[in-house]
């Protein structure tokens, strides 16, 4: 295909791309050196008040914007360097802390608390994932072919339900009197307050990604297992190897390619981790590197947004996630060249 | 095929996973089947600690919303009268009154016009019915099951969740056709082109799939929210302000889903031999009319998978709605996490579960129509990586 075409037609996806995508990155990158804020001017405003014989004057210094011809407010834009960055990581205080021994107070900090959690959250569900749905992709496959039907469609709804109502079907469960609260009060004899407990909510968290997306990683699996190779596990059960040898042997060598792209996806999806904050409303405990991005980009009670902390969140947010995919792009890439020569 | 002796499975090993399976389709089901359960309560029954009160719903009965054991099997007999007639009936009407190339479209209108005849015989003809024939059933007709649609009522009706939905409607259809034309292109190009170009692009396309979207809605909000001011130059005195509007949104999330369509299309037309458009320009046909008259044709399969996932985007997105709409003009999934943070009383929380329900319907029926496309969907793109 000549390069015309070629631009043809990929133009519109690549402008598209370009102009959402690659521009706002490059915004964000700029926004998070500056820093805009409204003019303001001080002006002295005398108050008086009606008083006994005479009045009462109270001359006062505020602060107020200052506006243009249209009445809009005007802003200035700095570039203030790293301040935003500094502002989000807040290292002197994590220096200080570490100065002082107290290790938890880094913790407080909302970057370093997001960073924490939104880490754990990733490495320690994505083993589950891939567990998980392995198992459930082999004991699909072991079962009669007649129900398989009704499993998948059953195992699908959890991936494909939106994941704010998920995590709220699963929060609705536990939080308040909710029947498996309640089940487990009955059960032990004493008063569990989920909602109140930080790891309790992180447990939960966890518990409801691992269900949100096992079914996904089942469904891929799945399809992997119909192309293991049954001469080779014959041969293998010839040679003596056991079920346990030969799941370890021949059908976990067959699947590695998908266990990775599994690994990749869930890797890329758990790090921008946001709807399980929202639906278990766990900022009092627990925020994701994603939410506080978010949470600075909403107005707060004056109606300002704190763009340029909002960028150097973000900026910080993207550039984990690429230390965390290097060694699978690497991989990909030798694929490739191994591939192309 | 018969299964040879030595890969059969000793009965331990079956029961084992048999019993497995079992547990993980009700870990699976249980969540969205109990607040599907919840929904349908007062608000007493529904937030009951005993499980048997929320099923039964003895305070939704004594308040005089209840079914009656010929309530209940009428219903089930409608219901499933209903799904057989969609499965053996509506194609059939469908194909004989739709125009010939235009079977999408008479499909989307079919299945519409069904639903909306289910839901008058449903819940317009059959309580009158009922509500007559009960009195004089005897003990069938005295109520024991608890049940009550009116937190249903009262999120779609009073509450005005009809305009979400309808919002919701605007920003999926969009999103889905933008994406799927943009994508399908670009996908047919870069499967056919081996150029190393091809290849970077799709690798800058795998780096933008990692970004977390509120990096890119940093960058959009300060754009979008002075707008107006950018664009007077060029487009002089009225020009728009793009935060809140629902085409800004289409366009963010159709950038958004762009790299994981033209992965998906790619692999799925790396599938479609290239003998076939190469005999095509064999007979004189330019790239574009080897698209338009071989490729096309035989393309639907993948380009509704890829839909069906375009869809699901743009249905269950929540960072980018609920930033750039502003709250009079929201989607369901925004308008559903604010009726949760106003929650106050227990009929609120109802009514929000009521609404997450309503949400979750829509995505029940997709998987039953095309379970068969997200799997195979799925496998096509994991198989390429």
């Amino acid at each position: 295909m000549k390069f015309r075409t070629l631009a043809w037609f990929v133009g519109p996806s690549v402008v598209m791309m370009l102009l959402f995508i690659a521009f706002p990155l490059a915004s964000v990158f700029l926004q998070s050196f500056q820093i805009t804020q409204p003019v303001v001017e001080t002006v002295e405003v005398e108050t008086c008040t009606p008083g006994f014989l005479g009045q009462t004057c109270v001359t006062e210094t505020k602060t107020t914007p200052v506006l243009d011809d249209n009445g809009n407010p005007l802003t200035t834009t700095e570039w203030v360097g790293l301040l935003s960055y500094a502002r989000v990581l807040q290292l002197e205080q994590v220096g200080s802390a570490i100065a002082s021994g107290a290790w938890n107070s880094i913790l407080a900090i909302d970057f370093w608390k997001a960073l924490r959690f939104t880490l754990t959250f990733t490495l320690v569900t994505l083993p589950l994932v891939i567990g998980l749905g392995l198992a459930i992709a082999l004991a699909v496959n072991n079962a009669a072919r007649s129900i398989r039907g009704q499993i998948i469609f059953v195992s699908l709804l959890p991936f494909i339900i939106t994941p704010v109502i998920g995590a709220l079907s699963i929060r609705w469960l536990f939080y308040g009197d909710g029947i498996i609260t309640a089940l487990m009060e009955d059960m032990f004899a004493t008063d569990i307050s989920v909602a109140a407990n930080g790891w309790a909510i992180e447990l939960l968290m966890m518990f409801y990604r691992v269900w949100h997306v096992a079914p996904f990683a089942f469904v891929i699996f799945y399809a992997g297992l119909q192309t293991v190779n049954q001469d080779t596990l014959e041969s293998a059960i010839i040679d003596g190897a056991s079920r346990f040898e030969r799941l370890r042997y021949v059908v976990v060598p067959h699947l590695m390619p998908l266990i990775i792209f599994v690994a990749l996806i869930h890797l890329m999806d758990a790090y921008r981790a946001f709807e399980e904050v929202v639906g278990f409303s766990s900022q009092a405990h627990r925020i994701t590197l994603q939410w506080l991005t978010y949470d600075l980009l909403t107005p707060d009670d004056a109606g300002n947004r704190a763009i340029s902390r909002a960028s150097a969140s973000a900026m910080l947010t993207m550039i984990g996630i690429v230390v965390l995919l290097i060694p699978l792009l690497r991989r990909t890439w030798r694929d490739h060249k191994g591939s192309a020569h | 095929m018969a299964t040879s002796k030595a890969l059969q499975q000793p009965f331990s090993l079956r029961l084992t996973s048999a019993s497995f399976l079992t547990l993980w389709c009700v870990i699976a089901a249980f969540p969205i089947v109990w607040i599907a359960v919840m929904s349908f309560k007062s608000p007493v029954d529904a937030f009951s600690a005993n499980p048997l009160n929320v099923v039964f719903g003895p305070t939704t009965r004594a308040d005089g919303n209840g079914l009656s054991i010929l309530d209940i099997v009428t219903g089930l007999i409608v219901l499933i009268a209903a799904g057989r007639l969609a499965f053996s009936r509506l194609p059939k009407w469908v194909e004989r009154l739709t125009p010939k190339g235009l079977a999408v479209i008479g499909w989307l209108v079919g299945a519409a016009a069904y639903a909306v005849a289910f839901l008058v015989v449903f819940f317009g003809i059959l309580p009158i019915v009922l509500g007559a024939l009960n009195p004089i059933a005897g003990p069938l007709g005295v109520p024991v099951l608890g049940l009550t649609t009116e937190h249903y009522y009262a999120v779609w009706i009073e509450n005005g969740f009809w305009r979400n939905f309808q919002n919701s409607l605007i920003v999926t259809a969009g999103v889905v056709t933008i994406s799927l034309t943009v994508g399908t292109l670009a996908g047919y190009g870069l499967a056919r082109s081996g150029s190393s170009l091809a290849f970077w692009i799709l690798i800058v396309a795998l780096i933008f799939r990692a970004l977390p979207h509120s990096v890119l809605v940093a960058g959009y909000l300060p754009v979008f929210i002075n707008s107006a001011e950018i664009l007077r130059p060029i487009l002089g005195e009225n020009a728009p302000t793009l935060y809140g509007q629902p085409l800004a949104v289409i366009a963010v999330l159709v950038a958004i889903n762009q790299p994981f369509t033209i992965w998906m299309l790619r692999s799925f037309f790396q599938n479609i031999p290239n003998e076939l458009d190469e005999a095509a320009r064999v007979d004189g046909c330019t790239h574009f009319q080897a698209f338009r008259w071989v490729i096309m044709p035989v393309m639907w399969p993948g380009v509704i998978t890829t839909g069906l996932f375009s869809f699901l985007l743009a249905y269950n997105d929540l960072l980018v709605t609920s930033l750039l709409l502003d709250a009079q003009n929201q989607t369901m999934v925004p308008a559903i996490a604010g009726y949760f943070n106003r929650e106050t009383t227990t009929t609120d929380q109802v009514e929000a579960i009521a609404a997450a329900v309503s949400i979750t319907a829509p995505l029940f029926l997709l998987v039953m129509i095309f379970q068969r496309q997200i799997v195979s969907g799925l496998t096509a793109g994991a198989v390429k990586g």
